[in-house]
């Protein structure tokens, strides 16, 4: 099966489409960046909170809004994660932490103001809630009790200690693996496979609250200041690295054209992130990478054809050879982009909450990597040698 | 010819064998299926901390030891002084030195505290004033050795816990001219609040005598003050009381000795233990210096308060019945998780200065569930698609395709599960770009065979020229990515740097598939029988 036979499409004499398709889409990045107040960048950078909850039942929104409401801080940011029926919640207090406020406090805060709000915590009988508690907490409880009868039998208190670890543990893998964090009801803990007794004993001291605090990230604005440093140093050293190796292979203006090439891939895809407000977390910035590793594989691709048509050919102008090259390329271009895209757009589609930034960038980005190519690296590389290159264009580049 | 093709064949297989069994295989024995590799906290819950390390702590106790210290040299050699303390900033001030004895007062120092602190003096009225600054070489080693200490503390803490593959790591710093933060990384961890504790505690034991009269307890530092006349002297100092009674716990304040009989150092082991009345306590054993030392002080101070003192508070201060040697109990109301903890931090020693917690970021090993399970599954569906994309394509020459990709996949896992590297979400991404750039190396290969067929060559002939004539395309590409890669390794951070492990091995694996292991299965279908037309 072959899509593409010989093609002969003048791309360069399209320059101009190029330029007006490029200009256009650097425009609406730069007008949602002003218009948006700049790029919503995550915690990792910014500093701030971040909890995700999961409730029994759909949550009340209102209701968690109202309760993490804080005077000295904006609203928090309240985001449903995953499925509808999942009933889990994103909640992210953008919030630099002060001087004396540590992150601990900031945590204890929220777990607390979100215990009173939904009646965590205690019941009304005292009991402690099963879905947030920690393995120790219930070893210990359950140590105490004994209810398997370990004492009676003359067990020493070190294998006591390990047998309810053992049993906690067991519980808390039940919880979190096979009732996805939160159980309904304390008596769901039979399928656990621990004892009746231990599930028993539990019940009279635990009951199943009605949310779980499934993960927590909590960054200082320290470190966020230090990461987004340490990201834009590593992104230049390898477009460095890059360019020099580029140079080196080829000429020195194709080392150039292909960089240039991708500070406009990024630029464009950072634009569609500002217009659509996605968060930059830093899953996003390794995605950036990949997208500027995918694009200027395609751009070298395409160069290393012309290398070996300006050997080949010694009549033919370069304009003529890069249309030639772009063409001959073309049937390998759309394959490739083709494949990526199918597996990346797939990971969009079914990658969950968590990859959707990620592979949002990735989909994007591999159509602009490989337009981008012709479009920009190409006409660059044309534009150069006819505005200074007259005689050192037929050499070999 | 095809003889030696068949080894070179049979070399590939071992060589995909070993790296599948190096993914596969469980690690240990009775370990699940696939448990050699490691999965990040994204994928399998934990808890990622990054700590800073404040050296200023290290740098001021140096300061106030040192200035102890002169003090006391002065004394024994006679020389009048009227006071010897840490001043503001980094330095020692010596005051009221007599003019008289100024030399002497200035060579000890020269002597001793030369290169590590520059000198500077002043005379007013018969007296001389010194002030000691730290050197900034002498500062900036300090500080990064105390950084090294901490990160050897957490990291015995750590293993005394018994957490698999945690992750340390000294990284960037948050101000000053040393790399001052360390990432804590402990994967499966759910009790995060305990774990803090357990790292972040300084754990600085030391036992000091109280305050023979007047030494409280006091219900504030007024009141303890104004007990003493008004002023502490200077060989005292107040510290906080919380002795945990439960119900009826109350803060108080104790006047302490300043220079304790016993510290942390002198200490040999402790281990969780039970008190007079079977509550849980710790018992401490001291060495055999820090026994002398002890049994030497209860001696003489039979009767007084003994302050047990924990990062500066003090948790009990019992009177001391008799001579004691080897051997104390710490008692406060613990419960049996405490004291065991309590004793493990007391083993794995001191922290060399205090910690702060920057960041933290605790993954539930639910929440680790749901991005592994959607990320495999969406991992697999591109990967299916793709596969079956190539076999309609290509036809039969993408069989060769599909076995480079699985044999790409199979040597990248088997290096990760080899060295033990730790496999992340990003780290996934970076096998996704990787298989991209596979299969454009197969496009690439298969697109220039099927020109050079177009162009009339035959079978073999295509076969080889395409090979040869793509192979400084596929090398420059994936070099050019190469090198992106070592720079994102050494500079970036977590996330960016698990991309960038994943990519590397990737590439390097994705070398050797395209151009060799093609290559040779293209010869062994090509030289089986004469064929002529090629199925790409």
């Amino acid at each position: 099966m072959e899509l593409f036979k010989q093609t002969s499409i003048n791309w360069l004499g399209k320059k101009w489409w190029f330029y007006g398709i490029s200009a256009a889409l650097l425009a609406i990045g730069i007008i949602s960046y002003v218009a948006r107040g700049g790029l919503n960048y995550g915690i990792d950078f910014t500093g701030g909170t971040i909890v995700f909850v999961k409730f029994q039942n759909a949550p009340d929104l209102d209701l968690l809004r109202e309760t993490l409401k804080s005077p000295d801080s904006a609203p928090p940011l309240i985001q449903r994660f995953g499925q509808a029926d999942d009933n889990t919640v994103q909640v992210r207090l953008q919030r630099l932490l002060e001087g004396g406020q540590t992150i601990e406090s900031e945590r204890e805060r929220l777990v607390s103001s979100l215990a009173r709000a939904f009646g965590s915590g205690q019941d009304t009988e005292g009991r402690i809630d099963f879905n947030n508690a920690g393995a120790s907490q219930l070893a210990d409880y359950l140590a105490e009790r004994d209810p398997d009868g370990l004492r009676a039998q003359a067990k020493s208190a070190l294998e006591l200690d390990a047998h309810y670890r053992q049993v906690a543990g067991t519980l808390l893998d039940y919880r979190n693996k096979e009732a996805d964090g939160l159980v309904g009801s304390l008596d769901e803990l039979g399928k656990a496979g621990v004892s009746p007794a231990a599930v028993a004993s539990l019940k009279q001291g635990f009951h199943a609250g009605p949310f779980a605090i499934k993960g927590l990230e909590s960054i200082g604005a320290v470190v966020g200041s230090d990461l987004r440093r340490r990201a834009t140093l590593a992104v230049l050293l390898a477009f460095g690295a890059m360019l020099v190796y580029i140079a080196f292979r080829f000429k020195p203006i194709y080392g150039v054209a292909a960089i240039f090439a991708l500070f406009h891939d990024v630029a464009i895809t950072l634009g569609l992130f500002a217009l659509t407000q996605k968060e930059i977390s830093l899953t996003v910035i390794a995605a950036l990478l990949t997208l500027v590793g995918y694009s200027v594989n395609d751009t070298i691709v395409i160069f290393d054809r012309v290398r070996e048509n300006l050997r080949l050919m010694r009549k033919e102008s370069l304009f003529d050879i890069l249309n030639l090259s772009i063409n001959q390329t073309l049937s390998r271009t759309v394959m490739t982009s083709g494949f990526t895209f199918v597996a990346v757009f797939s990971l969009f589609l079914f990658g969950g909450e968590v990859l959707n930034g990620f592979s949002f960038a990735l989909t994007v980005g591999i159509i602009i990597g490989s337009y981008s190519t012709i479009a920009l690296a190409a006409t660059i590389v044309e534009w150069w040698y006819r505005r200074y290159g007259q005689k050192t264009r037929r050499r070999t580049a | 010819m095809q003889k030696n093709l068949r080894w070179k064949l049979i070399l590939i297989l071992i060589f995909l064998g070993i790296c599948t069994y190096f993914f596969v295989s469980p690690g240990e024995k009775g370990a699940p299926w696939f448990s050699r590799l490691n999965l990040g906290l994204d994928l399998k819950g934990g808890i990622h901390l990054v700590l800073q390390v404040v050296t200023d702590d290290a740098l001021n106790q140096e300061l106030r030891q040192d200035a102890d210290r002169i003090a006391q040299e002065y004394r024994s050699r006679d020389i009048p002084f009227t006071s010897s303390r840490k001043g503001n900033g980094f330095a020692v001030e010596i005051t009221g030195v007599d003019a008289a004895r100024a030399g002497d007062a200035r060579a000890y120092l020269e002597d001793t505290y030369g290169n590590k602190y520059e000198l500077r003096s002043k005379s007013l009225e018969g007296k001389t004033d010194f002030v000691l600054a730290l050197t900034s070489g002498y500062m900036r080693e300090t500080r990064e050795s105390t950084v090294r200490q901490a990160l050897e503390t957490i990291r015995r803490r750590v293993d005394a816990l018994g957490v698999a593959e945690p992750t340390l790591q000294i990284y960037g710093g948050s101000g000053q001219e040393v790399d001052d933060q360390i990432i804590v990384e402990l994967p499966g961890i759910d009790d995060p609040e305990r774990i803090k504790g357990l790292i972040a505690n300084t754990a600085q034991l030391k036992l000091v005598l109280v305050k023979k009269d007047q030494g409280g307890p006091f219900s504030s530092v007024e009141s303890a003050i104004t007990a003493n006349g008004g002023v502490i002297p200077e060989d005292y100092e107040i510290l906080l009381y919380r002795e945990d009674r439960g119900e009826d716990s109350r803060v108080e304040y104790l006047v302490v000795n300043r220079t304790p009989v016993i510290t942390g150092k002198d200490l040999k082991t402790a281990r969780p233990s039970t008190d007079g009345n079977g509550a849980p306590a710790v018992s401490f054993f001291l060495n055999s210096d820090g026994a002398k030392l002890f049994a030497l002080a209860t001696e003489q101070h039979v009767g007084e308060q003994l302050a047990i003192v924990l990062d500066d508070q003090v948790r009990s201060a019992p009177v001391i019945n008799e001579r004691i040697e080897a051997e104390g109990i710490i008692q406060g109301r613990f419960t049996q998780q405490q004291a065991s903890d309590l004793s493990l931090l007391l083993r794995s020693g001191a922290l060399p200065a205090s910690l702060v917690v920057l960041g933290e970021r605790s993954v539930g090993a639910s929440l680790g569930n749901d991005s592994i399970r959607s990320g495999i599954f969406a991992s697999l569906i591109g990967f299916g698609l793709v596969i079956l994309g190539m076999l309609i394509y290509y036809r039969q020459s993408g069989i060769n395709a599909v076995i480079c990709l699985i044999a790409n996949t199979a040597i990248l896992l088997g290096f990760m599960g080899m060295v033990g590297a730790t496999l992340t979400l990003p780290g996934i991404a970076g096998i996704i770009l990787t298989i991209g750039m596979a299969v454009d190396a197969n496009i690439l290969i298969f697109e220039r065979i099927r020109e050079e067929l177009r162009s009339g060559k035959t079978v073999r002939a295509a076969v080889d020229s395409g090979f040869s004539k793509v192979l400084w395309t596929i090398l420059d590409s994936n070099i050019t990515t190469l090198l992106a890669a070592i720079f994102l390794f050494q500079f970036g951070t977590g996330p960016i740097r698990g991309f960038a492990i994943t990519l590397f091995v990737g590439l390097i694996a994705n070398i050797f598939t395209a151009i060799y292991l093609s290559h040779r299965i293209f010869e062994w279908v090509l030289g089986s029988r004469r064929i002529e037309r090629l199925s790409i």
